[in-house]
């Protein structure tokens, strides 16, 4: 009389959590660290805002290094990130594995893709003469769009960690919830791109 | 798998009538309860949140180019605002289940947005920034 415990069971298949409070421990920690990096990125886009203009008369400022055709496409490579993560959501929780593995790995191509071409922007911009240290705007750029690109960077990582995971067969729909906070993350990174690329990129400098 | 909290049950089977008209494939998933408990609506639903998203931001970036043409700053500056209030309003309801989720999630994160916006409000108005 062997009772046969399944070996990860994160919660009730009717979606109940054995917590107090009813829901996800895992999925309410993402939720307050997300609203803790409103805080983060609020105090780097309001520095950047403080900062933008105070350059001198030969400095080179905004309206000098930006290219806003070049930025609008990565903007949108990341939006449609966005909507590739949501079908990595849905195929992994009605149990389609083989679509799961395909939209994660199209998520992680479209991030890729998006932090390359920042890195093409931040190589463009240097080489026009706009360094870290050049003046407060280069700066307060160089610190918030590197932080958010960071963000993207480590959101690559994770769905790389859950692609290989799902390879190795440890990625199962009773891990749906998985993935979905996963998503969570980086919903917010193209959420904060999305003021970034308005305050920074498009507001009249 | 495909359970719904009792809670919502009704409303999920309303919003499944109404996603399985608007749903073009028969392929396409209906609404369905995620391993979190809440109902995701179909991925019809979520590409045409993808196309609004994508058309605000061809409108975004259209604002930028007019600017030349003689449209007041504060006018771009409040479009722009509005637009972009939209696409987080939409990234964050529907992709982020925040419309289909516990209320506290919602809570959380607006708790957390909230304070960031007070804090940095005031920070620019001490620098005079305005």
């Amino acid at each position: 009389m062997t009772a046969e415990a399944p070996a990860h069971t994160p919660e009730h298949h009717d979606g109940e959590h054995h917590t107090s409070t009813g829901l996800s421990n895992e999925k309410l920690a993402m939720w307050v660290f997300l609203g803790s990096e409103c805080l983060l990125f609020g105090g780097l886009i309001s520095t950047y805002m403080f900062n933008k203009g105070r350059i001198g008369p030969d400095d080179v400022g905004p309206n000098d290094v930006f290219d806003i055709p070049f930025t609008s496409v990565s903007s949108f490579v990341l939006l449609m990130s966005s909507l590739t993560m949501v079908f990595a959501v849905s195929s992994i929780a009605r149990g389609d594995l083989r679509g799961n593995r395909i939209w994660l790995a199209t998520t992680a191509a479209l991030g890729a893709t998006f932090v390359a071409g920042q890195v093409y922007e931040f190589t463009a911009f240097y080489s026009e003469g706009l360094g870290f240290t050049t003046n407060l705007f280069g700066s307060a750029f160089y610190a918030l769009t590197g932080f958010h690109g960071a963000h993207v960077t480590i959101g690559i990582v994770m769905l790389m960690s859950l692609l290989v995971m799902s390879m190795r067969g440890n990625l199962g729909p009773e891990r749906a919830e998985t993935v979905e906070i996963i998503g969570l993350y980086w919903h917010f990174v193209d959420v904060v791109w999305i003021v970034i690329f308005t305050i920074v990129y498009l507001f009249p400098q | 798998m495909a359970t719904v909290t009792p809670g919502s049950a009704d409303t999920a089977q309303a919003s499944d009538e109404s996603m399985r008209e608007a749903t073009p494939t028969a392929h396409a998933p209906e609404e369905h309860a995620s391993a979190g408990g809440h109902a995701h609506p179909s991925n019809w639903l979520y590409v045409k949140v993808a196309i609004y998203l994508a058309l605000l931001t061809a409108f975004e970036v259209f604002t930028y180019f007019e600017t030349v043409h003689g449209w007041g700053d504060t006018a771009i500056i409040i479009m722009l605002v509005i637009m972009m209030l939209l696409k987080f309003f939409l990234v964050v309801a529907f992709f982020m289940h925040l419309k289909f989720d516990s209320p506290i999630f919602w809570r959380l994160f607006v708790f957390g947005l909230i304070l960031a916006m007070a804090v940095y409000m005031v920070m620019l108005t001490a620098f005079r920034f305005w």
